[in-house]
């Protein structure tokens, strides 16, 4: 029984996904190019070499961060959709860090400067899980504002304040000290964020799944009237959760300018937000499936430039797919469980009641 | 009279109507969606999808209100979808809407790629300002050349809230926002209902792409709609559910959205990305000061995901 529902839960998500391939092979076949040539370039661009994996490993591990953004706060019942603005604001942080007060050099300094990317990003998304518990402000509405009034802030700060005179086409922040980067793992080109993406995620499957705390989050998201009659503390569970989705953000924000553009500039707001989004749905909100689905998504990202250079299609391609999957993914729900009945509407159960009171 | 401070009032004068008629169309079409019972977050990927495509007719045909009309069906189209997703059982609406939203965007920038350069046939304003006798060529009959669009708005807006209360689809539309099971019993289908009135909605937020696209700021590029669909969603609930509020709360949000640029054109510029994100944060203090977390709202459709 257990083990059908999970065969379930993982065959789902893939059948979704070739769905959206497939949808997304149409849609350019229509646009008049080759829909195969699409597919193997996508895989091949992903993993085909030894370059293009560490292209997808290095692409996947913000994308593990921001999914954790989604998936911990919808545990806990909440749609947050503002991981785009908790990330901007802790690669702000942690550019802003070493101006405010010296460093030590080596791990040191660059744990602290992860630990302001993860505090700014905990605040912002605490504030929308709060604002809804305080005033019942819809989240997923507040945490998509709050992540625009991020951006404008970011902006405001990266190209007033925090300004490097030495950039001169495109604002940065200083460029942080050699010292605090975080560099590669052994011999390739992936930086040590993808051990920190993968650690989040395995830290946050143990919280879910081991701890008490992690489990009445769980009452808190699944049923939120038992809990209330048990007597937990909703609203702290509920922007403790936020609060640590938000960190897994602002960390990724963080690993973003100590490891790949050294600086915070307009680089930073590349959508992996939203991607992360999209990640979160497709692993059904689970920490351990972020892994390989950010994996996939950062290959197919990774492999968005190859598509563009052979096929000459527009940058927005791998948008478009990804859009494709998310609509399947949601539409694939409605298959749980009873495959076969697929297409079949929900019939209103109308005429049962009056007949079982007669009978 | 030439003082700059008078220049900005002016200006977000002008820009109240500008700038909210987007918020204006997009908020209509939000508003009946959510009278049938659903919200559609999508609107975003609606605005920004018939945008693109009002551009494209109205680029291709030379017509401008071939553009319009093409706005509203593709964003008809594309709300279509939202709702035959949402009709699916266990589908939640919120979800659909942010796959919609991200949809709807990617697609517009595939399709919109060639259409960044080129320069379309725009709507044309009418020159109140002249009509009512101002110098044609001062600031005041400037601000006062408005949008050939707002005026259908307003007619839209008066429109439904007539519609809504005294016609037999009005009534059904509210039924199946109030009480599904109500429908049910008289034998509507809701599902029907609600992917008609989602779809009706599209339509007349996609004139709102074209007003973005085909009048103000009237070029079509991939950073045209930056949440405006999103806030129009708050708007309405500002607007408690009443498409003639939702008149007055699209100008008073144009207006805030014209504040920056107004303030840049005299001379203010160093907080340029803060004025431009005051709309969020007025936005964002107006859901603070109007939600409750005791009472449903007043006004809400009770079958509604967001109040609950």
């Amino acid at each position: 029984m257990n083990l059908r529902d999970t065969a379930e839960s993982i065959a789902l998500p893939m059948l979704a996904l070739a769905g959206g391939l497939l949808l997304f092979g149409a849609f350019i076949w229509a646009d008049g190019h080759d829909p195969v040539q699409a597919w193997t370039l996508l895989f091949r661009g992903a993993f085909g070499d030894a370059f293009s994996l560490q292209n997808s490993l290095q692409r996947a591990a913000p994308l593990m961060l921001t999914a954790l953004c989604v998936a911990l706060p919808a545990r806990a019942g909440l749609t947050i959709i503002g991981g785009e603005g908790a990330l901007v604001l802790g690669g702000l942080a942690c550019a802003a860090l070493p101006l405010a007060l010296p460093l030590p050099g080596g791990s040191m300094g660059t744990a602290m400067l992860l630990a302001a990317a993860a505090i700014a990003g905990a605040a912002w998304i605490a504030l929308a899980g709060w604002l809804r518990q305080w005033r019942g402000v819809n989240e997923t509405i507040s945490s998509l504002l709050l992540g625009y009034i991020a951006i404008a802030l970011f902006k405001h700060i990266v190209e007033g304040a925090l300004r490097d005179p030495a950039s001169l086409n495109k604002p940065s922040t200083p460029p942080l000290a050699e010292a605090l980067r975080i560099g590669s793992i052994g011999g390739t080109d992936v930086h040590w964020g993808l051990v920190f993406g993968v650690a989040a995620c395995l830290l946050a499957a143990f919280w879910l799944g081991v701890t008490t705390h992690g489990f009445a989050t769980r009452v808190v998201g699944g049923n939120p009237r038992a809990a209330q009659l048990v007597g937990l503390p909703a609203t702290r569970l509920i922007v403790v959760a936020c609060a640590l989705g938000g960190a897994a953000a602002g960390v990724a924000g963080g690993i973003e300018v100590a490891a790949v553009h050294t600086a915070a500039n307009a680089s930073l707001i590349v959508g992996l937000g939203y991607t992360g989004i999209l990640v979160s749905f497709v692993a059904r909100h689970h920490p351990l499936a972020i892994i390989p689905v950010a994996i996939l998504f950062g290959g197919f990202l990774a492999a968005g430039s190859l598509l563009q250079r052979r096929m000459g299609l527009p940058d927005a391609s791998v948008q478009v797919l990804m859009g494709f999957c998310f609509v399947v993914i949601l539409a694939s729900e409605a298959a749980r469980g009873r495959l076969r009945e697929l297409f079949v509407l929900r019939r209103p159960p109308v005429g049962t009641a009056p007949a079982a009171a007669t009978a | 009279m030439d003082s700059p401070l008078f220049d900005v009032l002016l200006a977000v004068l002008g820009g109240a109507i500008r700038v909210g008629t987007p918020f204006l169309f997009v908020s209509l079409g939000e508003c009946l969606t959510e009278k049938a019972g659903r919200i559609n977050l999508g609107l975003e990927g609606v605005l920004v999808f018939s945008a693109m495509a009002g551009f494209a007719g109205s680029y291709l045909s030379g017509q401008w209100w071939l553009g319009v009309l093409l706005a509203g069906a593709s964003g008809a189209l594309i709300a279509l979808l939202h709702g035959l997703v949402c009709s699916l059982p266990r589908v939640n609406d919120i979800a659909a809407g942010i796959a919609i939203m991200l949809f709807g965007a990617g697609l517009a920038f595939y399709l919109g790629k060639p259409l960044i350069q080129p320069q379309a046939e725009q709507i044309p304003s009418l020159p109140i300002g002249a009509w009512l006798g101002a110098d044609p060529a001062g600031s005041v009959a400037q601000a006062l050349n408005i949008n050939a669009l707002f005026p259908i708005g307003v007619a839209i807006a008066v429109l439904m809230a007539w519609g809504l209360r005294n016609t037999g689809w009005g009534l059904k539309v509210r039924m199946v926002g109030d009480s599904a099971d109500a429908a049910r019993a008289l034998g509507s289908s809701v599902n029907g209902l609600r992917v008609a009135a989602t779809t009706a909605g599209g339509f007349i937020a996609g004139l709102g792409g074209a007003s973005l696209s085909l009048y103000f700021p009237g070029s079509w590029n991939e950073a045209l709609s930056s949440g405006q669909g999103l806030i129009a969603v708050a708007l309405v609930i500002f607007a408690r559910w009443h498409p003639v509020r939702c008149l007055w709360a699209a100008l008073l949000f144009g207006g805030a959205g014209a504040l920056g640029p107004a303030l840049q054109s005299v001379g203010v510029t160093g907080y340029y990305y803060l004025f431009n994100a005051v709309p969020y944060a007025l936005t964002l203090a107006i859901l603070v000061w109007t939600c409750s977390p005791r009472q449903a709202l007043q006004g809400a459709p009770s079958e509604l995901g967001v109040t609950r």
